[in-house]
C-alpha cells in the first residue's frame, strides 16, 4: 500500500478523534461504552486497503472529504419524506442521525426509546467502523419487541441534509430486541441529499423462536458515503430473515454479522446491488454457525453498469459444534458495461465434519441467446434486457413476504433502470 | 465406543510406522556457516564460479527482501522462522567422478535405492553411463539438498535439441538462456520468499525445448532435504519455445527430523506461440509427528506465463507432505487463447497445515482456465484452498470454470475456502462452485456391507473424490499418488 493513503487514512481518523475530545461531555448515552469505544478506535483508527477484509474497498475517497458535526438540525424534510413509499406502517424518521419526533409516529406493539445511542451489549469494538461509530454515536432508536407479541412493522428512515452546507458525518445507533417468539419487520430506508457520511450500527438480538425481517433500501444520495454495520445474534430456532437493496452512495459498505447461537436458528441475508456511474458499492457478510442444525441462506446479485465496481464478500463460519450446519450462499453478478468491475470473494471456514455448505458464484453479461429471444417475439431490445435484468434479480427479491416493501423495492428498481437508460 | 480407542490405536501404529521417507543419509557435506548476510550470498555465488550479472541480481534480491516483511494473510501459524539460524548452502563434497558403480558411494547409493530409483537410473544418477541401446522413459535431476547431484539422459535430450540440466550448468553452458527467462515470470522482488530464493537458491533444473520440438521422454526432479538446519532453495526454469511440448514431473522427499526445516522453492515457466507446458508434483515432504513436532515448511512460489497464443500450461499437484505447505501455483495467461489448468489434491492429517490454490490471471482474449481442487482434512489439520481468478479488461471471451470440493474427516479438523474473483470484461465467463461434506455414512456402509475394511473403503471413496485430479497425473505418478493417499490417511477414519 502507498504511504500517501496510510497518512491520509490517519489525518481522517485524527479528525474523528479530535471531534470526539470535543463533543465527549455533550454526548449521551453510556460513557464508559463510549471511553471503550473512543480507545479502540484510538489504537485501531480506519481500516485501510492491506486488511483482508478491506482489501477490496478502499475508504480514501471518504478521507478526501472533511467532514462537520451536523449541527443545523431543523432542515425541511417535507419533499424527500414526501418521495418515501408509502407502506402503512408507522415512521420513525432521523434527519442527519438525529431522531425527529416532529416527522416520526408513535409506535404500537414495541417499545420504543430515542435521545440516545441504542449501544445494547459491548460488543464487535474489534470492527473499526462499529468502534468509531460508538465513539461518535448521538442518537439512534432502540425498539423492544415483549415476548410473544407480533409488533407488526415499522419503517425506519434516515435523511441526510444538506441543509449545512458543509458535509456531514453521522453515527446513529440503533438496537432491535425480540423477545421469545416475538415478530417484527423492520423496513430501513436510507437517503437524502448532498455530501454526507451516514456510518450506523444495529444490534438485533433475535430470542427462542422470535423472528426478525430486516429490508433495507439504500438509496444515499449521489455524492453520500455510507457504511452500515448489523451485528444480529440468533438464538434456537430464531430468524434474522434480511434483505438489502444497494443502489444509492458515492461510496457504500453493507457489512452484516449473523451469530447463530442457539439450535436450529437461521438467517437469510440476501442482497442486490445496482450500480452504475463511478459508484462503488460492497455487500459484506460474516455468517457464524455456532451451534447444531443452524442454517444460512444467501443469495447475493450484483448488476453493473458504467464504470460502477461492486464487492461481495460472505463468509461462512462453522464452528466445531454446529453439526448439521446447512449453509448456502450464491452471488452472481451481470456486467453491463466493458468498464464496470466486480469483485468477489466468497468464503467457507468450517471445523465440523458433518455439515453441507457450498457457495457458488458466477459474473457473465446478458445471454444472448435470452435477449435474441425476445427481440425475435418483437420486445425492443431496452425493454428485453430490462426483462432479463429482472429476472435475473428476482430470485434475491422473491422471497420477500412483505409484499409492499417489494412492491416499493420493485419501484426502485425500475426508477434505477430509467435513470440508467 | 471401541472404535474411538481402536483409531487411537491405528494412528499411534502409524505414527510408529513412521514415515516412510525418514531416512538421512551421512554423506559428507561441503556447508556454509549458518545465517544470511550479503556475505553468504556472495560465497555461494562465488562456489558456484557464477557470472557477475547473476551475483549482481542476487544481491539485488537480499536487498529487497531484507525489505520485506513476512506474509500473514495465509491461514497458517508457526512460530516465528529465525532466517539466521540456518545454513544457506549445503552439497556433497565433490569427489572425482566414479568410473563404475562401485566406486560410488555407497551411502549416496543406499539413498537413491530407499528413494526407490530403479537400479539403472541409479548408477546413471551418480555419474555411470548408461549402456548403449537403452531408452528409459523417464530423465531424472535429483537436487540433493541445495545441488543437483546428477541428471540422466542428458545425451539423449540433446540429440533432439532438449536442453535439460542444473541452472548452476546452464548459467555457464547458456548464460544468455538464462539471463534472458531468469526472473522474467517470478521477479526476484515479487514476494518475500520469492525474493530470499532469488538471493540464495543454489541450484534446480533447467529445461529449454526448441522450437516445434515435441520433448521425446517426461523429465523429472527429485528433490530432497537432507543436511540437518538446511534450507532448501531450488529454483526450476522451464522455456518452451514456439510449438514445443514437455511434460515434466517433480517428487520431493526429506528425512524425518523434529526440527523444522524451511524449503522456499521458485518455479519459472515460458511457454511461447502454441508451447505446452504440464508440470507434475507429487510433494511428500516430511509432514512433522503427530504432535506436530518437526515437518517441512513448504513456502513455494510457482508460476507460469503464457505468453505466446494458443499456449498450454497446466500443473497437476498431489500434495501430502510438509507441515505447512503455502502454495499457489499460477498461470499467467498473456496470448490470446491460451490456456491455464490446475488440478489439485491436497491432503492433510495430524497437525499439518496447508494454504494452498491458484492464480489465473486472464489478460488475453478468448482465455480459459479451469481450476479443480480437492482438499481433504483429517486429524487435527487445517486446509485452506486460496485461489484468485482475474479477468483483465482485454480479456474479451475469457472463460474460467472452478470447482473446490472439500472432505473432512473427522471433527477435529478444518477446511476452509478462499475464492477471489475479478472480472473487469463484461464479455468473460467465470463460474465458481464449491462444496464442503463428510465421507457420507451410506457410501461407507455400502462398501463395508461388501466386505471392504474401513480403511479400504475409506481410501476408495477418497481415490473417487480425487479422480478428477488424479487422471490428469502421468501413469507412474498416478499410480504413487493413489498409494500415497492411502498411506496419508492411514488411521485418520474410526
Amino acid at each position: 500500500m502507498n504511504a500517501v493513503s496510510q497518512t491520509s487514512l490517519q489525518a481522517s481518523a485524527a479528525s474523528f478523534r479530535a471531534r470526539y475530545e470535543g463533543l465527549k461531555e455533550r454526548l449521551g448515552g453510556d460513557s464508559i461504552q463510549r471511553a471503550e469505544a473512543a480507545d479502540a478506535f484510538a489504537h485501531q483508527g480506519l481500516p485501510g486497503p492491506r486488511e483482508e477484509a478491506w482489501h477490496y474497498t478502499a475508504l480514501r475517497p471518504l478521507t478526501e472529504v472533511a467532514f462537520h458535526e451536523p449541527v443545523v438540525l431543523l432542515s425541511d424534510c417535507a419533499a424527500a419524506l414526501a418521495a418515501l413509499p408509502d407502506l402503512g406502517m408507522p415512521r420513525l424518521v432521523f434527519v442527519d442521525g438525529r431522531f425527529r419526533a416532529d416527522l416520526s409516529d408513535a409506535v404500537t406493539g414495541a417499545t420504543l426509546r430515542t435521545g440516545a445511542p441504542a449501544f445494547g451489549p459491548s460488543v464487535a469494538l474489534g470492527e473499526k467502523m462499529v468502534a468509531l461509530n460508538a465513539m461518535l454515536a448521538e442518537d439512534g432508536a432502540a425498539i423492544t419487541v415483549a415476548p410473544g407479541v407480533d409488533a407488526g412493522a415499522v419503517m425506519l428512515v434516515s435523511l441526510g441534509s444538506d441543509a449545512h452546507g458543509v458535509p456531514v458525518s453521522f453515527h446513529p445507533r440503533h438496537s432491535v430486541v425480540l423477545g421469545a417468539g416475538a415478530r417484527l419487520t423492520l423496513v430501513e430506508v436510507n437517503g437524502g441529499t448532498g455530501v454526507y457520511f451516514n456510518n450506523p450500527v444495529l444490534v438485533a438480538e433475535v430470542a427462542e423462536d422470535a423472528t426478525l425481517t430486516h429490508l433495507r433500501i439504500q438509496q444515499e444520495a449521489a455524492g453520500a458515503f455510507h457504511i452500515s454495520t448489523v451485528l444480529a445474534d440468533v438464538q434456537a430456532r430464531g430468524t434474522y430473515d434480511s434483505f438489502t437493496l444497494a443502489l444509492g452512495g458515492r461510496l457504500s459498505r453493507v457489512e452484516v454479522h449473523a451469530a447463530l447461537l442457539g439450535e436450529k436458528a437461521m438467517a437469510h441475508l440476501n442482497a442486490a446491488q445496482l450500480l452504475g456511474g463511478v459508484q462503488h458499492s460492497d455487500f459484506t457478510t460474516i455468517v457464524r454457525h455456532d451451534a447444531p442444525a443452524t442454517a444460512s441462506r444467501q443469495t447475493v446479485k450484483n448488476v453493473l453498469t458504467g464504470r460502477s465496481k461492486g464487492v461481495f464478500q460472505g463468509k461462512i463460519e462453522v464452528a466445531r459444534v454446529a453439526q448439521k450446519t446447512d449453509g448456502y450462499q450464491m452471488n452472481q453478478t451481470l456486467l453491463l458495461s466493458g468498464d464496470a468491475e466486480i469483485d468477489s470473494k466468497p468464503q467457507l471456514e468450517i471445523y465440523a465434519d458433518d455439515v453441507k455448505c457450498s457457495h457458488g458464484a458466477t459474473v457473465g453479461e446478458l445471454d444472448a441467446d435470452q435477449l435474441f429471444y425476445l427481440r425475435s417475439r418483437g420486445v425492443p431490445e431496452a425493454q428485453a434486457r430490462n426483462i432479463l435484468v429482472r429476472a435475473f434479480l428476482s430470485e434475491a427479491l422473491d422471497p420477500i413476504e412483505h409484499e409492499g416493501a417489494r412492491a416499493a423495492m420493485e419501484a426502485a428498481i425500475a426508477a434505477w433502470w430509467e435513470r440508467q437508460a | 465406543m471401541p472404535a474411538v480407542t481402536e483409531t487411537l490405536d491405528t494412528v499411534a501404529a502409524v505414527t510408529e510406522g513412521g514415515y516412510k521417507w525418514g531416512f538421512s543419509t551421512d554423506i559428507e557435506m561441503d556447508m556454509a556457516p549458518k545465517g544470511l548476510n550479503e556475505d553468504i550470498v556472495r560465497l555461494i555465488s562465488e562456489r558456484k564460479a557464477e557470472p557477475a550479472w547473476l551475483l549482481e541480481w542476487r544481491l539485488k534480491a537480499f536487498a529487497a527482501w531484507l525489505k520485506m516483511e513476512e506474509p500473514d494473510w495465509a491461514k497458517v501459524h508457526h512460530p516465528p522462522i529465525d532466517y539466521q539460524d540456518l545454513h544457506y548452502y549445503a552439497a556433497p563434497k565433490k569427489k572425482p567422478g566414479p568410473k563404475s558403480l562401485d566406486e560410488v558411494d555407497p551411502e549416496l547409493l543406499a539413498m537413491y535405492e530407499k528413494l526407490g530409483i530403479p537400479l539403472k537410473e541409479r548408477a546413471i544418477l551418480a555419474g555411470v553411463e548408461p549402456e548403449e541401446g537403452e531408452r528409459p522413459p523417464v530423465a531424472v535431476d535429483a537436487v540433493f539438498d541445495s545441488v543437483s547431484v546428477a541428471t540422466t539422459f542428458r545425451a539423449t535430450l540433446a540429440k533432439s535439441g532438449v536442453i535439460f540440466c542444473p541452472i548452476s550448468e546452464a548459467v555457464h553452458s547458456h548464460p544468455e538462456l538464462v539471463k534472458q527467462y531468469l526472473g522474467s515470470v517470478v521477479p526476484a522482488g515479487d514476494n518475500y520468499f520469492a525474493a530470499l530464493n532469488s538471493a540464495v537458491f543454489s541450484d534446480g533444473s533447467f529445461v529449454f525445448i526448441p522450437k516445434g520440438v515435441r520433448c521425446p521422454m517426461e523429465l523429472s526432479t527429485y528433490f530432497r532435504i537432507n543436511a540437518r538446519n538446511t534450507g532448501q532453495f531450488e529454483r526450476t526454469l522451464i522455456v518452451v519455445e514456439d510449438g514445443g511440448h514437455v511434460s515434466y514431473l517433480e517428487g520431493c522427499t526429506a528425512p524425518q527430523r523434529d526440527e523444522n526445516q524451511l524449503h522456499a522453492a521458485v518455479v519459472e515457466l515460458v511457454a511461447m506461440t502454441d508451447a505446452t507446458i504440464k508440470y507434475s508434483t507429487v510433494q511428500n515432504w516430511y509432514p512433522g509427528d503427530a504432535d506436530g513436532k518437526g515437518g517441512i515448511y513448504n513456502f513455494v512460489t510457482k508460476r507460469g506465463a503464457c505468453r505466446g497464443a494458443r499456449s498450454k500450461i497446466s500443473w497437476t499437484q498431489v500434495e501430502t507432505g510438509s507441515a505447512i505447505t503455502w502454495k499457489y501455483p499460477s498461470c499467467i495467461l498473456q496470448g490470446d487463447d491460451s490456456v491455464g489448468e490446475f488440478y489439485s489434491v491436497a491432503v492433510t492429517t495430524n497437525r499439518q497445515q496447508a494454504d494452498t490454490g491458484t492464480k489465473m490471471i486472464h489478460i488475453g482474449k478468448r482465455t480459459k482456465s479451469t481450476i479443480v481442487s480437492k482438499g481433504i482434512s483429517a486429524g487435527r489439520s487445517d486446509n485452506t484452498y486460496r485461489g484468485l481468478v482475474r479477468i483483465m479488461k482485454g480479456a474479451d471471451g475469457a472463460r474460467n470454470f472452478t470447482q473446490c470440493d472439500s472432505l473432512l474427516i473427522g471433527d477435529q479438523c478444518g477446511a476452509h475456502t478462499v475464492p477471489y474473483i475479478e472480472s473487469r470484461n463484461p464479455t468473460a465467463k467465470t463460474e465458481h462452485e464449491a462444496t464442503t461434506s463428510k465421507i457420507a455414512d451410506d457410501q461407507l456402509f455400502y462398501c463395508r456391507q461388501r466386505g471392504l475394511s474401513q480403511e479400504d473403503a475409506v481410501g476408495l471413496i477418497v481415490n473417487g473424490f480425487c479422480k478428477d485430479v488424479l487422471k490428469e497425473l502421468p501413469m507412474e505418478f498416478a499410480v504413487e499418488a493413489q498409494k500415497l493417499l492411502a498411506v496419508s490417511l492411514e488411521g485418520s477414519v474410526g
